[in-house]
């Protein structure tokens, strides 16, 4: 950079709290923004395709391979018996997951082999020619079939217990028993994943892979090669989408990608074909809820005593971890006095569930409006009002704490709540819809505010840290690099202007830098919706140090009291002279000052005791609300969202239109997974929704008619986050269930509102139909 | 005979002769051009982050549409501008407005899926000045974006708008030029480009299509590859030799008489939407829920009825209007109903050599009452759970003549005939038609499958019944679901 100007500028481009632009959009638009796929293939690039189980549950007798590396082209096949270290990606260290099965398959789709050949075509081609003898085990792959089967649990279940409960429900006015089944779905991401494995001297191997988690594909790689972690470099500029698909299930391809690559001498790329990253990958939990409540004639929750089993697949991955969070968050904002839940984590024969935005929150929330449903129709009155009747109150109202036993000590939802149903026009609006319906053979309308509490942390403690590299180069360009990857969210944007912030330089100075394990070590995966709280922090811990040094250089230069140095936008002020921040950083390069910082940082407060049911496992909660309005079709069950209003709390926002962006998508994911997407297993357990075609995630013409979003501009985060802020990857989505619970009242208007329907979710059209015709026979 | 094709990719002409029958346009713009701006998220032509553009000539003038070019083979692109993603900033050197907008309104969040907005808002953009949301979503039906929700898509799609196509654009204002271009590409005489001992041909007539298929019985016929292109990518069948038609204009005659519409095998469902809207305004309806907006513009109304689907939407629509079918090949036309052709699961009444000709579409008799209902999971670009025509004619309230025909309901498309006799004949009542309704259970015994289950299919086609009762007695406005894209 040549000497600058100096210019005088009042504030910086992109601080901290300003609505800047993805970092990336100007790629995104003109496609130059580079994916894995998309990079210069290295020379003598070979291509890797699976070769899938087509049994749910087998004893391997034999795999004949003799056709597929008759194949031209093909130039190895990979089976369990090739794996130099231990043939197991199993993120918790559990040895439940074969990278290749080799003597029983546990669902189909199961990787058996992998080719290797020199063009994608080939590989794939000759990956269906293997000839594999089975002979066939006793299978199930749902939740019912599991219970009926007694089939194990893939981990230890969780309890929460509070209060008397066993006793107490019975003391209640009124009680009331239920089912509720909440569906999986599918992560979608629109890039499946991939990984380029790149051979180097020694053990070393350098890896592109589409993860969430590059520590962890290094710390798996090693396992599997059966060589320490300082061989391995793990890089990932961005993702084409993750939603937790990517947190964990990429291990088994940046693992078959380096084992061929060290074989081989050669650089290995897989990028499966969308049907087999369906097949092959995990999703979200489905979940079977059995309740039972005891509440009063006003509606207010007496005690709840539920459990949640879940749909786990045939390993454990991070189901105890999801289960453990459908707990946590199955009192929704509601202060349940007396409370038992308990989780079981069932294996099943089908490819093991994985994290997916919400981490199993969401599926505890929903029920937990399930239950607020049906005491509102029990007790004969609008859900909206039971929901506030329940709500957690304020600091010392008695009604607090948790079923984990945490205080909730920032709630503010009553204001959210009641924000919204005012600028929604609620009442008015419900009024009218009951009108509407009493004259409306076919078509009807429902209505529901639902609200949203979303704890923030890593139920892990451990996983709540971050760090990150800040290098000011002598010209005054920074280098910013972090353990958080970018997967859209924005992410790398939002901690850009951290820096520019910290400094007081305009964004364009600071370089953002492809995520690698070789610049920050020991990374937690980019999840839990911690991104920017963890990353952000330690970028700022970075920039602390190295303005430290600064500050004292320039005091101890120019002989001023340190409090004289002030960061101004562009430049810097020491004492009464101004200088420009490029001409500054040379001076202090010249003066051997360290200019360079490796920041740090661990949230405080958090623990969490998961034996005895006890602790603080979240730092803060996030809070929204969504209003949606729905019609229905009551001689098909096809539906519209009419219009839905949403009031979301993202603290001191750190970039509004990147959040407004997360809340926008969030709620569409959250909405498309209560209502069209919907996982189909045949007898056979294969997953026939394998691909868009029947699969469906909701389209542009899905979206709300009218769609309003707003923050809640007054809320600040009561705990010292990165600028006040809070988390927002994943609390939105839950805000999706203001559309299911609007159908279910379109329904219930069928029986005139007698009864709650049961409608369990995806709610497709059929689901709607079919809930119609049981309240007509009523 | 030549032995190869050429096109425009770009800005720059090519002769293009070292390709397979298969070779998808996707694999050769990322692969021989390292053109990675169209991604691949699906490789069957659902999510649209392949969506590039194609420039060609409908009745000789220029028209540029998205389509799948994770699908499209390479074969089916003679005399044809290809227009990339990258292109649109480079040959202007500057944004283009739909790329400004996408990035001032936050359309983009991890930017895969944007290329393919970036084409499918191109092609809306070159076309309609001041698109209403309706007509946005339905430009956007091809585009899954699983980040943004689509509500700042939408915006910038309107943002767009703002700023109106003028010579400065290089489709726009360079159209001329390039339709001259393409003219002096067409096919003057039929193309055979064999790579590793497969054939991609190209007859350049009806007649010599004809005679190429006469002789070449394992042939694969390709009109938009919106099902064939399936077979490549996901079962990886080889296909050889293929003879592509979507090119032959003697294919593309769209004819409206006092008597009805004559549709050629070549037509897309973009080409016949707006003739179909206004001559029978149900029909187009359902052509704008048919596949996303790419493959309305690769897909044929006679590629939907050759294969012989069972879940085909056009063919129980039209088989309700009573449409005939025209085969064709070296013995001559021959013309049949429309419901025979379809004999059994995968069976078809096409003898080797024939193909697809056209469909004749008589026009609904003054008075008589026409609707189509699709019911899917999710309203758009979805393959039906059941796609039921209903085609009535009434004398003094009572049935004259009914025809019922549904897909996803049997193996073939197949009329209702119980239910149909049940009404026939009988005042048009509610009384008349819940008693018909269980008929529906003689004429159909569905399959339970993703779509559906068998209990849902065998209700919903009652309950359409009752709704086509109510839609031809009542007030449309209380029955109406949502806003149809023909209006």
């Amino acid at each position: 950079m040549e000497k600058s100007v100096l210019t005088t500028a009042a504030s910086i481009k992109g601080p901290m709290h300003a609505s800047l632009r993805h970092d990336s959009a100007h790629k995104h638009v003109t496609g130059s923004a580079e994916y894995i796929d998309d990079m210069p293939e290295p020379a003598g690039l070979l291509h890797g395709a699976l070769g899938l189980s087509d049994r749910a549950h087998a004893e391997i007798l034999s795999i004949d391979l003799t056709d597929v590396l008759a194949t031209p082209g093909v130039v190895w096949v990979i089976t369990g018996k090739d794996v130099p270290g231990v043939n197991d990606v199993s993120s918790g260290g559990w040895h439940d997951e074969p990278l290749l099965a080799e003597t029983k398959v546990e669902f189909h789709g199961q990787p058996i082999f992998a080719v290797i050949a020199e063009t994608r075509d080939t590989a794939r081609r000759a990956a269906k020619k293997a000839k594999i003898a089975y002979r066939d085990l006793p299978h199930w792959s749902d939740i019912d079939g599991a219970l009926e089967n007694n089939a194990p649990y893939v981990i230890e279940p969780m309890v929460l217990h509070r209060g008397t409960p066993e006793t107490e429900i019975d003391k209640a006015e009124r009680r009331l028993q239920g089912t509720f089944v909440v569906g999986g779905q599918e992560h979608f991401y629109l890039e499946s994943h991939i990984a380029l494995a790149i051979p180097g001297e020694d053990d070393d191997v350098t890896i592109w892979s589409s993860t969430q988690h590059p520590s962890e594909v290094q710390h798996i790689v090693g396992h599997v090669m059966g060589i320490p972690s300082n061989a391995i470099t793990v890089n990932i500029r961005r993702m084409g989408g993750g939603f937790g698909g990517k947190e964990t299930q990429g291990n088994q391809f940046a693992a078959l990608a380096t084992i061929a690559a060290k074989k081989l001498n050669r650089a290995v790329k897989f990028r499966p074909d969308r049907d087999e990253d369906m097949v092959a990958t995990g999703k979200r939990h489905d979940f079977r809820v059995d309740y039972d409540l005891g509440f009063d004639a006003e509606g207010r929750i007496h005690a709840v005593n539920a459990t949640f089993a879940a749909r786990c697949g045939y390993s454990a991955d991070l189901s105890g971890p999801v289960t453990d969070r459908a707990l946590f968050h199955a009192d929704s904002s509601y202060f349940y006095p007396h409370v038992h839940l308990a989780s079981k984590p069932l294996k099943t024969h089908t490819v093991s569930n994985t994290a997916f935005r919400g981490f199993g929150g969401p599926q505890g929330l929903v029920a937990g409006e399930r239950f607020i449903e049906e005491i509102a129709y029990a007790v004969g009155k609008d859900p909206l009002e039971i929901r506030k009747l329940n709500f957690y109150g304020q600091p010392g109202s008695g009604r607090t704490v948790t079923p984990y036993h945490q205080e909730v000590e920032d709630n503010i939802i009553a204001r959210i709540v009641s924000e919204l149903e005012e600028s929604a026009d609620y009442q008015e609006r419900r009024a009218a819809i009951i009108a509407f319906n009493a004259k409306s053979p076919v078509i009807r309308k429902g209505i529901a505010l639902t609200p949203v509490k979303f704890g923030i942390s890593f139920t892990m403690t451990a996983f709540n840290q971050a760090g990150a590299l800040v290098h000011i180069y002598n010209d005054g360009s920074i280098h910013l690099n972090h353990g958080g990857t970018e997967m859209g969210q924005g992410l790398y944007t939002k901690v850009a202007q951290v820096v520019a912030d910290a400094f007081q330089v305009d964004i364009d100075r600071v370089k953002i830098t492809a995520t690698t394990t070789g610049k920050v070590p020991n990374t937690s995966a980019t999840a839990a919706s911690s991104g920017s709280d963890l990353n952000g922090m330690a970028a700022w811990d970075a920039c602390r140090q190295i303005r430290e040094r600064l500050v004292k250089f320039a005091a101890d230069a120019w002989k001023v009291a340190e409090s004289d140095v002030i960061f101004l936008p562009n430049r810097v002020k020491i004492g009464g002279e101004e200088i420009a921040f490029n001409d500054f950083i040379k001076k202090a390069y010249f003066a051997r000052i360290q200019l360079s910082a490796a920041g740090f940082y661990k949230t405080p407060k958090i623990h969490w005791d998961r034996k005895a049911g006890r602790g603080r496992p979240f730092y803060y909660f996030a809070y929204g609300a969504a209003c949606s309005e729905v019609s229905i079709d009551t001689l098909t069950g096809e539906y519209q969202v009419e219009r839905t209003d949403i009031l979301h709390d993202v603290g001191r926002s750190l970039n509004p239109d990147i959040d407004k962006g997360q809340i926008e998508g969030a709620f569409v994911q959250g909405m498309g997974w209560l209502t069209t997407e919907e996982l189909w297993w045949d007898a056979k357990g294969r997953l026939r929704t394998h691909a868009p075609s029947t699969y469906k995630i909701p389209l542009a013409s899905d979206r709300p008619r009218l769609f309003n979003v707003d923050l809640a501009k007054w809320s600040e985060n009561a705990e010292p986050t990165i600028g006040r802020s809070k988390a927002v990857g994943e609390p939105p989505f839950m805000l999706g269930i203001s559309v299911l619970e609007a159908l279910s009242m379109a329904v219930a208007s069928v029986a005139d509102y007698r009864v709650c329907p049961r409608l369990d979710t995806p709610a497709t059209p059929e689901r709607v139909l079919m809930a119609v015709e049981r309240l007509k026979g009523l | 005979m030549t032995g190869s094709i050429s096109f425009i990719l770009n800005g720059e002409e090519m002769e293009v002769r070292d390709f397979g029958p298969t070779e998808t346009l996707l694999d050769w713009l990322r692969l021989s051009r390292r053109l990675t701006g169209s991604k691949e998220g699906c490789a069957e032509g659902d999510c649209g982050a392949c969506t590039v553009l194609v420039g060609r000539l409908v009745e000789d003038r220029l028209v540029y549409e998205g389509v799948n070019a994770c699908i499209r083979f390479l074969g089916s692109l003679n005399a044809t501008h290809i227009v990339t993603v990258e292109y649109l900033a480079a040959a202007r050197g500057a944004l283009h407005p739909v790329q400004s907008a996408m990035v001032d309104c936050h359309g983009s969040q991890c930017g895969f899926c944007t290329p393919g907005f970036i084409m499918s808002l191109t092609a809306l953009w070159l076309t309609n000045p001041k698109p209403t949301r309706d007509d946005i979503e339905r430009a956007l039906q091809g585009n899954l974006c699983r980040c943004t929700g689509y509500e700042a898509i939408i915006k910038a799609a309107e943002k767009a708008s703002e700023t109106r196509a003028d010579a400065s654009d290089p489709l726009y204002g360079g159209a001329e030029k390039i339709a001259s271009r393409l003219r002096d590409l067409a096919l003057t005489e039929t193309a055979t480009i064999e790579k590793d001992g497969e054939r991609s041909i190209l007859p350049a007539s009806i007649a010599d299509l004809a005679t190429i298929l006469a002789c070449e019985p394992k042939a694969t016929i390709v009109a938009g590859s919106t099902d064939t292109g399936l077979w490549v990518t996901k079962q990886m069948r080889k296909l050889d030799p293929v003879v592509f038609i979507g090119h032959l204009s003697e294919l593309q005659s769209l004819a409206v008489t006092p008597q009805g519409i004559h549709i050629g095998a070549g037509v897309t469902y973009t080409q016949a939407f707006d003739t179909l809207s206004r001559e029978i305004p149900a029909f187009g309806r359902l052509i704008a829920r048919i596949g996303g907006q790419q493959v309305r513009n690769m897909g044929t109304i006679g590629g939907n009825i050759a294969n012989g689907s069972p879940i085909g939407d056009t063919p129980p629509a039209l088989i309700a209007l009573g449409a005939e079918l025209t085969l064709s090949g070296v013995n001559g036309p021959r013309r049949l109903p429309l419901e025979s052709y379809f004999i059994e699961y995968g069976k078809q009444d096409r003898k080797p050599g024939e193909f697809v000709e056209s469909v004749f579409v008589p026009r609904p008799k003054a008075g008589a009452h026409y609707a189509v209902y699709k019911i899917s999971k999710r309203r758009d670009e979805d393959i039906s759970a059941a796609c039921g025509g209903f085609y009535l004619e009434l004398e003094n309230n009572t049935v004259k003549t009914i025809r019922i025909a549904f897909g996803g309901m049997a193996g073939t498309p197949k009329r209702a005939s119980a239910v149909e006799a049940a009404l026939t004949g009988k005042p048009w009542t509610e009384e008349t038609v819940k008693a018909a309704q269980a008929a529906f259970d003689t004429d159909y015994q569905p399959l339970t499958d993703w779509r559906a289950t068998a209990d849902y299919r065998r209700l919903a086609v009652k309950n359409l019944l009752m709704r086509f009762y109510l839609e031809t007695t009542g007030n449309p406005q209380e029955l109406k679901r949502y806003p149809e894209a023909a209006e």
